[in-house]
């Protein structure tokens, strides 16, 4: 049962408040894409033993998505971020880099 | 015969007597008794029998590990089975019985199992299932289920109550024993907020039996002190009986309080389920003892050493007159002493190590006891209550003609210690081996690490491995960060354990076969070796083939035995081999305290519209539609659901209907770019709708499938409501708002969930017009309101919007007023509705009336697969459109597959009404065997308007074969349907639209 901090709000919300969205910063691929970009945008994900960059919504609390940064093994929280963005701010990763050496950084 | 000892017994008060029922029988116990010392005062040493063998079983424990004396508690409605008779503390009037044995506890016909055990190795239940079929469904399925299982499940609600709460704390500390207080003092001094929570209903844990000086006083002395000193603090909570269940992500920790178990007359709830917030913890959960495995370990009578010297020192009860004690440790000496103490026979300590010098042994050998080292037990003699233990040397393989055999009514066993790791492991804390000591111990540099990323969890004292008093006392005072001295502690000095899996190391089969590691499940040494040799190298594996600690104690007591056995069989060191994984809970909880006060009425919060009291007033069969209960119809008297049904359809038909309609999602989308973004949520144009127009939409998710629809309207330039389904409002919302704020955060849209603020009317039938037009106020005739249309204004008196929209087909307006005059507005429209005939209709009347009409309903014609081309709506589709969500994924080859099931209508040859969900079977059989489908039935209904039963259905390429007949296959019986257009009633549409 993790804790986020909802950078919209400002809210330390545990996991009930809280509804999640999976894999962040996918790029969407509508009509015009290829069979592959279409199959890779709606069910390749990468799944990753690590960082992971992953979409929540403060559901039961100001109700705005946002994006946030942990380890999927330490369970760590590096940090959250709105949604309003298409790659990690770069503080953000800056930090995840001091804190998981060897990290091979976002891609 | 009562083997309570005449003096002594910590924990028990000899002025307080106390009656309970074991078996049907009334006996008597002591205050502070739990009901395992008052059986065995009783002399009731055998207390039930094994899961697979039917063995006898007797009290092997004193704590959680209790793997054997389970009984069902209580009755009636507050029966309980599997309750461990060594955690539940006696109360007056407690009734018990014995688990798993049939007819009695003395007798039982599945002890033929044991005797059948050569033919029910591991894996057995694995081996059976690749037995012929017939086999396993006519010969062994019937045995099992015969035989197998524990406690009978009860048969009345839960008559007790249950409750959650929250907590927060800096610093909880797990276990009330003496490191756990030490480390409680340290962090409270060091102005920490402490929540301490203790399993058992004492402060202390084993210290007090176990002896020791600390700060120059006895144990007990010394807890109570610290206790005292803790309860003063106002930053700290102290909190007995209740568990730690588990520790989860970021702190997270579950704690089981049983409030009331002991004392079932009070009005408290039974049960509270701690939501713990923990900065850290600190896991003083102490060590449990492990058995040792020699031939006939299992028989009544053996017992941990550190359970025999609790049940005399604690409860003042004597497990039996003369103990054999047989350990390959110095701790055991302990139990020894205790029993010597209390003026009961010790015949021999059996010691498998040499050369014995420690400071306990040293003192048992100066009271007169035989000390045999290098010793084992070979096996014992006794069925259902041990009588004796013949001996041999630990490094030969068994007894020889010569071997002596020593008389014995109990055997107080020590295979050593295992640190209770579980919390520290649940959330990924890694143990290590130590060799020296033969324990899996937490690995500091690996601990269980929280949200910013350093350890949430620290184990202390025992938990960590520091077995010793003072070693247990330092670091449990280092843990929680204490500075200063840590208590000081004296204690008799200790040899080292010399590891000790088989007992003796060379016996042969015979003699494994009936060595047990899992007493409840019956799995043995021979057991795991078989499993080691059919090729079952992982522990996890091995722990299913052969069920051992799968047993309702988890492996508590035995796990690292039966991985200490793999090891050896596969010949490797036990760290190669790893443990299974810790899972929480640490002890079973009650279903009672998962779902707390959610039962009844509570379970979930219920909406209600605003006219949801006039329908139960008059008389509405409920219908759940997501947390909104709808009048599924109105039934009067003498009527059933299916009279009233009919009743009021052909009423609506006829003349008048009305619907609340208030719980249809109402989503305001509104700003510049607002008709652009419904252009991509739907597949339709909703940007090109004129003011004041309806249209009515599909959404679909971006994989294509349809999720939603209903009516827009434009209610001004850059104004739209979208209606959803009733159970879709939330569920679109956050669908809108998840696509605005995620991926077109820079288009001007806001979007608002106003369904509670309308109450909305659907005023149905041919004389909808007129009694609308009695209330006045609003033009509503053909000209100034068409079909598909929207008018703003007031009906009598009330602020009203009125759509010309239609589910049913016929003339329908559905009028949105404010929530606030809702049941006002209903009301007035039901009174002056009356010259009419007016007829308020549920949701079956509204199903029948769209299924006449051939319209879908979502949840019916979908079921997340289905697109909607499946469902002919390809008119409500934009060609025109360069995107919107779901249009790729509709163009997969799958998508445009021409043998997707597609809608229609089907008729049965007879008139029935089709049974829902009905398949129909196609030629020829899958790649599982299964035989091929062509359809299904999605909404099926008896028209009361066509008198017969009409239905709609997915069928393979439907459409396509109309007038075909399929056959559907439904409780057994082939049902023939002929396939034909969806809308059975008004194809033309003429009704809806005067
Ligand atoms: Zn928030």
């Amino acid at each position: 049962m993790l804790t986020l901090t909802c950078p919209c709000c400002g809210v330390t919300a545990e996991e009930t408040e809280l509804a999640p969205g999976g894999e962040a910063h996918l790029k969407r691929f509508g009509p015009g894409a290829s069979e592959a970009e279409f199959e890779a945008y709606m069910f390749a994900r990468a799944n990753t033993k690590g960082v992971v960059f992953e979409r929540w919504r403060h559901a039961y609390g100001c109700g705005k998505w946002f994006l946030a940064a942990r380890s999927s093994v330490t369970l760590e929280v590096f940090g959250t971020y709105p949604a309003q963005t298409s790659a990690p701010p770069a503080d953000l990763i800056a930090a995840i880099k001091a804190r998981v050496p060897g990290w091979e950084g976002y891609p | 015969m009562s083997l309570r000892l005449t003096t002594g017994g910590r924990l028990i008060d000899r002025a307080k007597p106390l009656s309970f029922r074991f078996n049907q029988r009334w006996m008597t116990g002591l205050a502070g008794d739990t009901l395992a010392s008052a059986l065995l005062a009783n002399d009731r040493v055998m207390v039930g029998r094994s899961f697979k063998y039917h063995r006898p079983r007797g009290i092997v424990a004193s704590g959680v590990e209790e793997p054997n004396a389970l009984v069902g508690l209580g009755e009636g409605a507050r029966f309980e089975p599997d309750q461990r008779a060594t955690t539940i503390e006696l109360f007056e009037g407690a009734t018990a019985i014995s688990q798993n044995h049939w007819p009695n506890l003395a007798f039982d016909v599945g002890e033929v199992n044991s005797w059948l055990a050569r033919f029910l190795p591991a894996g057995f239940y694995y081996k059976t299932f690749m037995a012929p079929q017939a086999a396993w469904a006519r010969l062994f399925e019937p045995i099992i289920r015969r035989s197998a299982g524990l406690g009978r499940a009860p048969d009345r609600a839960d008559a007790d109550r249950y409750e959650q709460a929250y907590a927060f704390a800096d610093l909880v500390v797990v276990g009330g024993g003496v490191a756990g207080l030490t480390a409680a003092l340290a962090g409270a001094r060091a102005g920490q907020r402490v929540l301490v929570l203790e399993q058992t209903a004492h402060w202390g844990g084993r210290a007090p039996v176990d002896g020791g000086v600390i700060d120059g006083l006895g144990p007990d002395a010394w807890v109570r002190n610290a206790v005292k000193v803790l309860e003063k603090m106002e930053n700290v909570t102290l909190r007995l009986r209740c568990m730690a269940a588990g520790l989860h992500d970021h702190g997270h920790l579950i704690g089981y309080e049983r409030v009331a178990d002991h004392a079932p007359q009070t009005d408290a709830p039974r049960h509270r389920l701690w939501r713990i917030r923990a900065g850290k913890v600190v896991v003083a959960t102490g060590a449990l003892e492990r058995p040792l495995s020699f031939a006939g370990n299992d028989v009544p009578g053996v017992m941990l050493a550190s359970a025999v010297r609790d049940y005399v020192v604690n409860w003042a009860v004597a497990p039996g007159q003369r103990t054999v004690i047989v350990t390959n440790n110095d701790d055991a000496y302990r139990t020894a002493l205790a029993l010597l103490d209390a003026g009961l026979a010790v015949p021999a300590v059996l010691d498998t190590r040499e050369s014995l010098t420690g400071d306990l042994v040293q003192a048992v050998r100066a009271r007169g006891v035989r000390v045999l080292e290098g010793k084992a037990i070979a096996r014992v003699r006794g069925r259902s209550r041990l009588r004796g233990v013949v001996i041999c040397r630990q490094d030969s393989a068994g007894a020889t003609a010569m071997s002596e055999t020593i008389a014995c009514d109990c055997v107080a066993m020590s295979g050593g210690w295992s640190p209770v790791v579980h919390l520290w492991s649940h959330c990924g804390g890694k143990l290590l081996w130590d060799a020296s000591a033969a324990m899996f111990r937490p690995d500091p540099t690996c601990p269980p690490t929280g949200a910013d990323g350093a350890a949430m969890a620290v184990c202390a004292g025992a938990a960590s491995g520091a077995l010793g008093l003072a070693d247990c006392l330092r670091d449990a005072h280092k843990a929680a960060g204490g500075t200063g001295k840590p208590p000081q502690a004296k204690a008799p000095t200790e040899a080292p354990i010399a590891p000790v899996w088989v007992m003796p190391a060379k016996a042969g089969i015979e003699a494994r076969s009936k060595m047990w590691l899992d007493f409840q499940n019956d799995v043995k040494v021979s057991d795991v070796q078989l499993a080691a040799r059919e090729g079952y190298e992982s522990v996890e594996h091995t722990k299913r083939y052969t069920t051992l600690g799968m047993a309702t104690d988890q492996g508590k007591l035995s796990n690292i035995n039966g991985l200490a056995v793999l090891s050896e069989a596969l010949d490797q060191p036990v760290p190669a081999t790893g443990t299974t994984t810790f899972r929480p809970p640490y002890t079973p909880i009650s279903f009672g305290a998962i779902a707390g006060e959610a039962r009844g009425d509570l379970f979930q919060p219920l909406r209600r519209t605003p006219m949801h009291g006039w329908h139960e007033a008059h008389g509405a069969h409920w219908e759940p539609v997501g947390l909104w209960r709808r009048p599924y119809c109105y039934p009067r008297s003498g009527e059933t659901h299916r009279d009233a049904v009919n009743r009021e359809v052909l009423a609506t038909r006829r003349s008048l209907g009305l619907l609340d309609a208030s719980t249809l999602g109402k989503i305001v989308v509104k700003g510049p770019d607002a008709g652009r973004f419904l252009d991509m949520i739907y597949t339709g144009v909703m940007s090109s709708l004129p003011v004041g127009k309806c249209r009515y939409g599909l959404m679909c998710s971006d994989n294509g499938f349809l999720i939603d629809d209903g009516v827009v309207v434009r209610l001004s330039d850059d104004t739209w409501l979208c209606h959803t389904t009733t159970g879709g409002a939330d569920r679109i919302h956050a669908h809108m708002e998840d696509w605005l704020q995620c991926e077109w955060w820079d288009w001007k849209v806001h979007t608002a969930n106003l369904t509670e603020q309308f109450a909305q009317v659907a005023v149905v039938g041919p004389n909808a017009r007129k009694l609308l037009e009695k209330l006045g106020g609003m033009d509503l005739s053909k000209d100034a309101l068409p079909f598909m249309t929207f008018a703003e204004g007031t009906l009598g008196g009330v602020r009203a919007r009125v759509f010309r929209i239609s589910f049913s087909g016929e003339l329908c307006y559905e009028v949105a007023v404010p929530a606030s005059q809702g049941l006002a507005f209903w009301e007035r429209l039901m009174a002056e509705g009356a010259e009419f005939g007016v007829t308020p209709y549920g949701t079956e009347a509204l199903h029948v009336m769209r299924a006449e009409k051939g319209f879908i309903m979502i949840g019916d014609e979908t079921d997340g697969t289905v697109i909607p081309q499946d469902l002919n709506l390809g008119w409500a589709i934009s060609k025109k459109k360069v995107d919107y969500l779901g249009k790729r994924a509709q163009e997969r080859a799958h998508m445009a597959d021409p043998d997707r099931w597609r809608l229609v209508g089907l008729e049965t040859l007879d008139g029935s009404v089709l049974p829902d969900g009905a398949i129909a079977a196609d030629a020829g059989y899958n790649g599982n065997r299964q035989r091929n489908t062509q359809g299904r039935v999605t909404s099926t209904y008896y028209s009361p308007t066509l008198g017969r039963g009409i239905a709609m259905g997915l069928v393979r390429r439907g459409p396509e074969r109309m007038g075909e007949v399929i056959r559907f296959t439904a409780e057994g019986r082939l049902i023939a349907a002929r396939i034909v257009d969806q809308v059975f009633y008004d194809k033309d549409g003429e009704k809806q639209n005067v």
